[in-house]
């Protein structure tokens, strides 16, 4: 029992069950089915984000470019249905998560094979697509009346009652976890993130898994760009401005370590789901939502300590002194 | 045989001359892009030389600029600080609270330099006291502290800063030359001599060389780190002084962002992002080539979001081609 409760997966599961009974002790409608069915459809897109963030943070980068990458993919997508209501929603998806990957990519490309900081890199990158958003668009908005109804509609068509934007997040978590568990590429992820030097000689190109991390990373920004382009039916600049720093407070709270090579598929979805929990539920207990920022905040540094705590490596203790001042 | 044993062997002390590393150093490098930009402006704008102009030119700068020299200190030891936009968020915040209880000018500079001394040490304490790293720490303080000028402020601005208060943000002290600039010159030269002039410098640069060795060699790696964030928080408490001087007003979504060009200035002025090198200079450096790239463009009237693609690009760039370089040198040197 005492085993089970170290695993991170675990906790977190029970502070959000806790959390939501607490919830429900006051407010039961928040738990009737069909609300936590919308509290998962409203958190899917992080969930999508969080899956490509961690794939990032496994092998010891960061993507803080992720929030401008898919802003950027669902401007695309919406000029394209805009300019082309005939296109096939289909073939927009798909160049979605394509030009996402390409993003991604030039990101990769960067800390590959110019060995720059991942940091700087996805600052930079940030920036710059944010700001190509502006140049294609005008700075315009492209409005629910310039989309066509396909266009919109596909998040919110449902499949066995739940919305396929719920089957989009569903979808993506089995692909990653079958990627990051039972693939030759998802365990090279973890063997650079936890040490690159060992990886070398296990005949892994750090280079390259950190590259591919970036692709998938931007593919899955890519998606999340249509779906939230789609589901909110609106596309301007400002677009999920600032949500990167949210997608990688879930993979934290997930028990994703910043400095790499620990991190699981259900700890990123739970971290994510925690959040949006957090989100959903202050307007039903009459919190200004303008709180959220200030718990996420501190959710964020509880679980960063709880991290540390858990990565902590036993060693032995050569200079007492020393090691109590540092 | 004997011959060659008598030939004195000299080993130079150092492998370039001073001024041969002066010249190569990245700092000369960026005053010579600085001065090219200062060619090309004056060149694009007929409004670009004169002084009162450039003088306003300053304003872009200065306060991210103070948060820079600062941050280039936590980054040279190792670390980073996200949180210096949301310090200042605070800062500002707290002050306009101040206001509405009726603080005076001195007292609302005093809450905004206490504030962001507090919030570095809240930043100092979770990285060196609970030993997290710095990064993530960061973020969720960049989350708390903007979070909780949102609950203050909400949709709601501050306004009203007494007359005397705007001086800080607007006033000038000889001619062109602003209180803003001239604070900024000051505290240049304070954090140069504190980083290259003191052993506390030293200490700074032997943490992020190597924090363990400098831990074994006795310095204090938690206390020097703590005071930098330290002093990070109380550089952004200065800034956020200026600022809601300047606008006079606060909103909790003020200086969103201005983390992000206040590390730009810091690593485009040649500070090593990993830690363990730069200098003040180049950040100083750095910093007015910023401002009068923005300004530049400013004049041209290019929008502000199509700057940011410029700085982004300038980031990635500058570190981008030295690499690019070598490895072209290295290619040729194998060829």
């Amino acid at each position: 029992m005492r085993k089970l409760f170290r695993h991170r997966e675990i906790q977190l599961l029970v502070a959000i069950v806790a959390l939501t009974l607490l919830i429900a002790l006051r407010f039961p409608v928040f738990v009737t089915p069909s609300n936590l069915a919308n509290v998962y459809n409203d958190t899917s897109i992080l969930v999508i984000l969080a899956l490509g963030q961690m794939a990032v943070i496994l092998t010891r980068c960061i993507d803080l470019s992720t929030a401008a990458t898919l802003a950027l993919c669902g401007m695309v997508a919406a000029m394209l249905n805009n300019l082309n209501p005939e296109l096939p929603v289909s073939l927009l998806v798909l160049l979605a998560v394509v030009f996402g990957a390409l993003l991604g990519g030039i990101n990769g490309l960067l800390v590959w094979k110019l060995d720059m900081p991942p940091i700087v890199v996805t600052l930079g990158t940030m920036t710059v697509y944010r700001g190509t958003i502006f140049l294609i668009s005008g700075g315009k908005w492209i409005n629910a009346h310039e989309m066509s109804d396909a266009f919109k509609a596909l998040p919110r068509d449902s499949l066995a009652g739940v919305s396929l934007l719920s089957w989009a997040s569903i979808l993506m978590i089995i692909i990653m976890f079958v990627t990051l568990g039972r693939t030759t590429l998802g365990r090279s992820f973890y063997a650079v993130g936890g040490n690159a030097n060992a990886a070398v000689y296990a005949g892994i190109d750090p280079g390259r898994t950190r590259f591919l991390a970036f692709v998938l990373s931007g593919a899955l920004s890519g998606l999340a760009g249509y779906l939230w382009i789609s589901r909110y039916a609106v596309a301007y600049v400002d677009i999920a401005l600032g949500f990167e720093l949210e997608v990688v407070a879930a993979c934290v709270i997930g028990g994703v370590s910043i400095a790499g090579g620990i991190g699981s598929v259900p700890g990123a979805v739970l971290g994510a789901l925690f959040l949006g929990i957090i989100k959903n539920a202050l307007p039903v207990i009459n919190v200004s939502p303008f709180w959220q920022l200030a718990i996420s905040g501190t959710v964020i540094i509880i679980a960063v300590a709880f991290n540390a705590r858990a990565e902590r490596k036993k060693g032995r203790v050569i200079l007492k002194k020393a090691e109590v001042t540092a | 045989m004997s011959a060659v044993e008598n030939v004195p062997r000299t080993i130079p002390d150092r492998l370039q001359g001073r001024t041969e590393r002066a010249l190569k150093s990245w700092e000369s490098l960026l005053f010579v892009v600085m001065v090219v930009i200062f060619i090309i402006n004056s060149f694009a704008s007929p409004y670009f030389l004169d002084p009162w102009n450039l003088s306003d030119a300053t304003f872009n700068f200065t306060e991210k600029a103070l948060v820079a020299l600062a941050l280039a200190l936590v980054i040279i030891s190792g670390e980073i600080d996200l949180s210096v936009a949301a310090i200042i968020a605070l800062a500002s915040t707290l002050m306009g609270a101040a206001l509405q209880f009726g603080a005076g000018p001195w007292e609302l500079v005093a809450i905004g330099l206490v504030t962001g001394a507090l919030c570095g040490a809240v930043n100092g304490w979770l990285v060196t006291g609970l030993g997290l790293p710095s990064i993530v720490v960061t973020i969720g303080t960049m989350s708390l502290f903007r979070g909780i000028s949102f609950i203050i402020l909400g949709d709601k601005a501050y306004t009203g800063y007494p007359a005397d208060f705007a001086y800080f943000g607007q006033g000038y002290v000889w001619w062109v030359f602003s209180f803003e600039l001239v604070l900024f010159a000051v505290m240049a030269v304070l954090f140069y001599i504190l980083l290259h002039r003191t052993s506390f410098g030293r200490l700074v640069y032997a943490i992020g060389n190597n924090q363990t060795a400098a831990l074994f060699s006795g310095v204090k790696v938690g206390r020097v780190k703590f005071i930098l964030f330290v002093l990070t928080g109380l550089m952004a408490g200065l800034a956020a002084v200026c600022l809601t001087s300047r606008l006079g007003s606060t909103r909790p979504s003020i200086a969103t962002g201005l983390e992000l060009e206040a590390i730009t200035m810091v690593v485009l002025g040649g500070v090593n992002i990993n830690g363990g090198s730069g200098s003040i200079l180049g950040v100083v450096l750095a910093a007015l080539i910023m401002g009068l790239v923005t300004f530049g463009l400013g004049l041209l009237n290019v929008p502000g979001i199509v700057m940011s693609i410029f700085i982004g690009l300038l980031l990635i760039l500058v570190i981008a081609i030295p690499v690019l370089l070598g490895k072209i040198g290295r290619a040729r040197k194998a060829g």
